[in-house]
């Protein structure tokens, strides 16, 4: 059995073990009710979304130190992985936002750097589509996966003062420090492994993919297009 | 063989030779042609007629859209004349000749980096009093120019690493904001909070944490941008 092939297998059962004990083992929320029950999905995902990214600037020092073309492919693969688990965190935390608060978005710390976070990746991935293609696009791409990531916690620390001095007012029951319950615990604990699993079979399956597209594009340009 | 040197270690003197040099072509272009400065001024100039027309011009209105029009105006000029920077080396094949001189590209990169932050901050300094007059705010406020001249900087370390990528690139002219917004967002927030203070009244201590942010990231994306520039104008 290959690498990607047991991966898969992991990932499907991890997934399917979380879905069910988020649905009949996990307690139901006193205050939030039911629709608490998107949290561990959201959760994970933006959890995973952030180390994909984490992932990118790693790979992106390394393909500008070494110039190897699978840290390069890694670095895709782990951007676009990462924009698609934020988009889904963010419409997942909308969808909750809007039972919970009435309102779909609120610009709290939390949001408006998550938000920013998904426009750094999505400029990433266009980048790499409008930029020349082969190693320059390559070496664009690596010195943004750099600057975004070191972007990130300044960008945090911006919004995180920008909303302290003017308090939110819709921020309502996200004080979700307190301990949660054992169940819940092992129910997050589960969900997280599930979608850190999935990110590594997508990871090994995007970046064997991108090897063959160059492979096809590399004959290609041999042989000739016919 | 032996007879070459290093380009990219210079020592003091020749550090300010070699980006001063890069400046000085960028100011003497500039100062023969105009093709920076005069629409990028008068672009945000419009962005402030525009303001004048979607917003009710009432004082009490103004003191909270004040700032965040004046940073609108100013960071979408900063891109233009970022885009135009790169457009003009690019147009007459200015780039080759800059990669083929011998200066180590952190250098050039500084060179071409001041030269943004110089035409930026010329647009700024011709606008602000336009901008006080329209809005009808005070325009000598010390506190007010150390936060334009430090975002301007900050918009400038950023701009100039992805106007040199954008400018290589299909749909260029759509790719710097996208690049660059997003990355500059901390110092576009912290400037328009900082001027928000600044226009309240409030004390230097009261706004010295946005002060702060905005230094760090001038340093920290002085330092990066130019480690990296290599990476981006080697062809």
């Amino acid at each position: 059995m290959t690498l990607r092939m047991s991966l898969l297998g992991l990932s499907a059962a991890l997934m399917l073990t979380a879905l069910a004990m988020v649905f009949f083992y996990a307690p139901t929320d006193i205050v939030l009710g039911v629709s608490q029950r998107i949290f561990y999905v959201h959760v994970p995902l933006a959890l995973v979304g952030f180390l994909a990214f984490a992932v990118v600037a790693v790979c992106s020092i390394g393909y500008l130190w070494k110039g190897s073309e699978r840290m390069d492919n890694a670095a895709y693969a782990a951007a676009e992985i990462g924009v698609l688990f934020t988009s889904l965190m963010l419409i997942t935390g909308m969808l909750w936002a809007k039972p919970a608060w009435g309102v779909w978005w609120s610009w709290s710390p939390q949001l408006t750097t998550s938000l920013i976070l998904w426009f750094l990746y999505a400029a990433y991935l266009m980048l790499r589509a409008y930029a020349p293609p082969g190693e320059t696009a390559a070496r664009y791409a690596a010195v943004l996966g750099i600057i975004g990531f070191i972007d990130v916690p300044i960008v945090y620390m911006a919004a995180r003062w920008w909303r302290d001095l003017h308090p939110n007012k819709v921020l309502g029951p996200l004080a979700e420090e307190s301990a949660l319950e054992p169940p819940m615990q092992l129910t997050f604990l589960v969900s997280i492994l599930a979608f850190t699993a999935l990110f590594a079979w997508l990871m090994a399956e995007r970046t064997e993919l991108r090897r063959q597209e160059i492979q096809v594009e590399r004959m290609r340009y041999t042989y000739g297009e016919a | 063989m032996s007879e070459q040197r290093a380009p990219s270690a210079p020592t003091g003197a020749s550090w300010w030779a070699a980006v001063g040099a890069v400046l000085w072509k960028d100011l003497l272009l500039e100062s023969r042609t105009r093709e920076i400065v005069t629409p990028i001024l008068v672009f945000s100039l419009l962005v402030i007629v525009i303001f004048s027309f979607v917003l009710d011009p009432s004082p009490r209105l103004i003191e909270s859209v004040a700032p965040g029009a004046l940073w609108v105006a100013f960071t979408f000029a900063g891109m233009l004349g970022l885009n135009r920077a790169f457009a003009l080396e690019k147009e007459r094949g200015g780039m080759e000749g800059l990669l083929l001189s011998p200066v180590g590209r952190a250098l050039l990169y500084f060179g071409k980096m001041l030269g943004a932050f110089l035409f930026m901050l010329l647009v700024e300094i011709i606008m602000l009093p336009a901008f006080s007059a329209v809005f009808n705010l005070p325009l000598v406020e010390p506190g007010l120019w150390l936060v334009i001249v430090l975002a301007t900087f900050g918009f400038a370390t950023v701009g100039t690493a992805f106007a040199a990528m954008a400018v290589n690139t299909r749909a260029r002219e759509i790719l710097l904001p996208v690049l660059f917004f997003p990355v500059a967002a901390p110092v576009i927030i912290a400037a328009a909070e900082a001027t928000r203070a600044v226009y309240a009244g409030d004390s230097f201590a009261d706004y010295s944490n946005w002060i702060g942010l905005i230094a760090a990231f001038d340093v920290i994306f002085a330092v990066v941008a130019a480690a990296t520039f290599e990476f981006i104008v080697n062809e």
